[in-house]
């Protein structure tokens, strides 16, 4: 067996596992209760699938001006998808569209006012 | 390698039908934003997908910009909804 | 530029003070390399003028848009950052299985929780790391930031009971401390092994949850 063989058959691994996460993704936001249990489950192609998809695909490739172009796909993606998903958050969570019913603890309802109102005095953007 | 991708394509082909139907269904427009940022992860998948299984390059920069733009649509539509939940 | 300065001058007081002049430049100069390295990986090939160019337009970003002032101890430690790094990546598959299987188990309704993790290390800098490497992983989000306490509000999933989310509590204050003893300053390295102080908001959390 060739390296050629070995590398393209970890890359057949990376993608089909990368693409279950994303089914997996698919299945979870259809049947998740709430808008936050559905955004844990974003949270997986998002970041470990696209990671394993890349892999799969630089190793496939092997060149150096491709493996830069996704190297920096993955960077791009680490670096945003938590504050994509911080700002989700904060705008649903004074909301109703939680269900209390399946929280076994709220820590920050007794909170959020106080917050929001230093935010507003420190004039920072909302 | 064709039996890997056509594993694949029909994997991403059924999550991302899952997605549309969390992208119909809602409810609120969070919800739908969740849903589009999954979408976009299936979709940048599925060209790394393409490009691997053809060897070929040119879809590569499309990745780059769609990891971008999920991000400015998600803040974008988040921002909105924070405004309208302010002003209530 | 001078307005958000002042702001946050008032709004933060011991954890994040004001930056030298030589704290400035040096962060300057990480910026402008960074977005060099950036400017590089798009174009793909390493070269002169592709150096040059990204300098240039390293400039013009960083003129356009000044970055907020970010206290560094400007020292990376090597063996703990990569102890950091494969833990991160050994939670990272751990966690993305679980929620997986979570989401493909059939009659089962998941439960979660909204726990505050009041942190020890209170720099901007150990909390947005802190709170990106929770996002990242599945099963954790943070919900809300509390900076003038230096408190992450995060959303669990897949919590069953009172135990599990004190056990999820440590492991956060376990994920601080291997950020902070990757690159933080000794100061906060030696604020890590006192014991966590008992702030008032955790009394009023107890209180909150018990009802």
């Amino acid at each position: 067996m060739s390296v050629d063989t070995v590398l393209d058959i970890v890359a057949a691994g990376c993608l089909i596992a990368g693409a279950l996460l994303c089914l997996a993704a698919g299945v979870a936001l259809v049947r998740f209760p709430d808008l936050l249990s559905r955004m844990h489950a974003s949270a997986k192609p998002q970041v470990l699938g696209l990671l394993l998809v890349l892999v799969g695909c630089g190793l496939r490739l092997r060149t150096g001006v491709d493996i830069t172009t996704l190297v920096l796909v993955g960077l791009f993606q680490l670096a945003t998808a938590p504050v994509a998903a911080h700002m989700v958050g904060r705008a649903a969570y004074p909301d109703e569209q939680i269900r209390t019913d399946l929280l076994l603890t709220d820590e920050l309802a007794a909170h959020i006012d106080r917050i929001t109102q230093d935010r507003q005095r420190g004039a920072a953007p909302t | 390698m064709t039996v890997v991708a056509v594993i694949v394509t029909a994997l991403l082909a059924v999550a991302g039908g899952l997605t549309m139907v969390r992208l119909m269904r809602g409810p609120s427009t969070l919800d739908r934003a969740v849903a589009t940022d999954v979408l976009l992860a299936v979709m940048v998948a599925g060209i790394a997908t393409e490009a691997a299984y053809s060897r070929d390059t040119t879809a590569l920069p499309v990745l780059v910009v769609l990891a971008i733009l999920g991000f400015i649509g998600s803040v974008s539509v988040a921002r909105f909804a924070a405004r309208k939940n302010n002003s209530r | 530029m001078s307005a958000e300065s002042t702001v946050t001058q008032e709004t933060i007081e011991q954890p994040n003070p004001p930056l030298t002049p030589r704290d400035r430049r040096r962060n300057k100069v990480t910026a402008v390399i960074g977005l060099i390295v950036i400017w590089v990986l798009l174009w793909g090939t390493l070269s002169w003028a592709n150096i040059l160019s990204g300098l240039v337009v390293a400039l013009i970003v960083l003129a356009v848009f000044p970055l907020p002032p970010v206290k560094f101890s400007g020292r990376v430690r090597l063996l703990p950052s990569l102890r950091f790094v494969l833990r991160f990546c050994y939670d990272l598959v751990v966690a993305s299985a679980e929620i997986a299987w979570l989401a493909l188990r059939f009659g089962h309704t998941p439960r979660s929780a909204i726990i505050a993790v009041p942190l020890r290390v209170t720099s901007d800098l150990n909390l947005t790391l802190t709170a990106e490497a929770l996002s990242l992983v599945p099963g954790s989000l943070i919900l809300e930031v509390d900076r003038s306490t230096g408190t992450l509000y995060v959303h669990v999933i897949n919590v069953r009971s009172r135990e599990e989310v004190e056990r999820f509590r440590r492991s956060v204050l376990e994920l601080e401390a291997r950020i902070v003893n990757a690159i933080g300053s000794p100061e906060e390295r030696r604020r890590l092994a006192e014991p966590a102080p008992n702030t008032p908001s955790t009394a009023a959390d107890v209180e909150g949850a018990a009802r």
